[in-house]
C-alpha cells in the first residue's frame, strides 16, 4: 500500500498546474455566457438573448488572504430560509464527531450533523435551534452553509412529550428483534435524549 | 489505499439509507413540539404521489398514495 504512495506524491507535486482548485479560489465567473450569447445572436439577431442561470447567481466571494473578522452564515430548511447571509462571530454545530465551534478562518470542512443544538453567537446574543439532522459546509472564505431537514427554536419543544417518547423508545429498544426495528428504536432513543439534553442545557 | 473501510453508522448497517434516517429524525422532532407548532409541522409531513408500473410502453395501473409520513 505504501509502495505507491511515494510515486503518487511525486506525481502530484509534479503536475501542480493540473490540481483542481476550490470554487472559492477561482476568479469570479462572468455573469454572462459569452459563447451562448454569440450563438443566439447568429440565429435570432432581433430577439434579446434570454438570461441563463449563470446570470442570476452571485459569484462566491473569494478566499481573503487574511482571516476575516466575521463569519457569514446561511441556515436553510426545506421549507424556509432561517438565516440568510448573516454576519456572526461564531456558530456551534452539532456534528457527529461532537459539538464543533466554527470561527472565522475555520478550515474548509463538511460535517454531517446529528440531532442536537445549533447555536449562533452574535455579540452578546445567542440564538439556539434544535436541529434534527443535516450537513454543515464550511468554506475557505468563511461562508458557512448549514442545511437541515427540521430545526426549531429550543423553546418550542414540549418536555412532557420528550420524556414520554424517550420512555417509549427505550422500551421498544429492549423488546424488538429485527435489525431494522432495533435501528429505528435506537434512532428514537438518540433523538429524544438529544432533545432532553437540549432542554436542560 | 485504505485497507479498512470507515466505521458504518448503525442505521446503515441495519439496511437504512441516510434519507430514511434523516426523515425519521425529523418526524420525531416534529412530534415533540408544543401545540400550535405541532399542527403546523404535521402539515409538512403530508405526501401525495401516484405510482404506476409500466409494461410494453403503457402504464399498467396507478396507485395514488396520499398520507402523512408514517413512522
Amino acid at each position: 500500500m505504501y509502495r505507491h504512495a511515494s510515486r503518487r506524491l511525486i506525481q502530484a507535486l509534479g503536475d501542480g498546474g493540473r490540481r483542481r482548485s476550490f470554487s472559492t479560489d477561482l476568479p469570479a465567473a462572468s455573469s454572462e455566457d459569452a459563447a451562448f450569447v454569440e450563438a443566439w445572436r447568429k440565429v435570432a439577431p432581433s430577439i434579446d438573448p434570454p438570461k441563463t442561470p449563470l446570470a442570476f447567481m452571485k459569484p462566491r466571494p473569494p478566499t481573503p488572504s487574511s482571516i476575516p473578522s466575521k463569519l457569514t452564515v446561511n441556515f436553510v430548511l426545506p421549507y424556509q430560509s432561517e438565516i440568510s447571509n448573516k454576519e456572526v462571530d461564531m456558530v456551534i454545530v452539532p456534528a457527529t464527531t461532537g459539538q464543533m465551534g466554527v470561527l472565522p478562518g475555520h478550515v474548509a470542512t463538511i460535517a454531517e450533523l446529528k440531532p442536537g443544538v445549533l447555536s449562533v453567537h452574535e455579540g452578546n446574543e445567542v440564538t439556539k435551534y434544535f436541529v434534527s439532522s443535516g450537513f454543515a459546509f464550511i468554506h475557505a472564505n468563511s461562508v458557512t452553509d448549514i442545511v437541515a431537514v427540521e430545526a426549531v427554536p429550543v423553546d418550542r419543544i414540549d418536555p412532557s412529550l420528550v420524556q414520554k417518547g424517550l420512555a417509549d423508545f427505550t422500551q421498544k429498544l429492549n423488546s424488538t428483534t429485527t435489525d431494522l426495528e432495533k435501528a429505528e428504536a435506537q434512532i428514537g432513543v438518540d433523538v429524544h435524549s438529544a432533545l432532553n439534553a437540549a432542554l436542560s442545557g | 489505499m485504505a485497507s479498512m473501510a470507515a466505521a458504518v453508522p448503525f442505521w446503515r448497517a441495519a439496511g437504512m439509507t441516510y434519507i430514511t434516517y434523516s426523515n425519521i429524525c425529523a418526524s420525531l422532532v416534529r412530534g415533540c413540539l408544543k401545540e400550535p407548532y405541532r399542527s403546523e409541522a404535521a402539515a409538512r409531513e403530508k405526501v401525495h404521489f401516484a405510482v404506476s408500473k409500466w409494461a410494453n410502453g403503457k402504464p399498467e395501473k396507478s396507485s395514488i398514495r396520499s398520507d402523512s409520513h408514517a413512522e
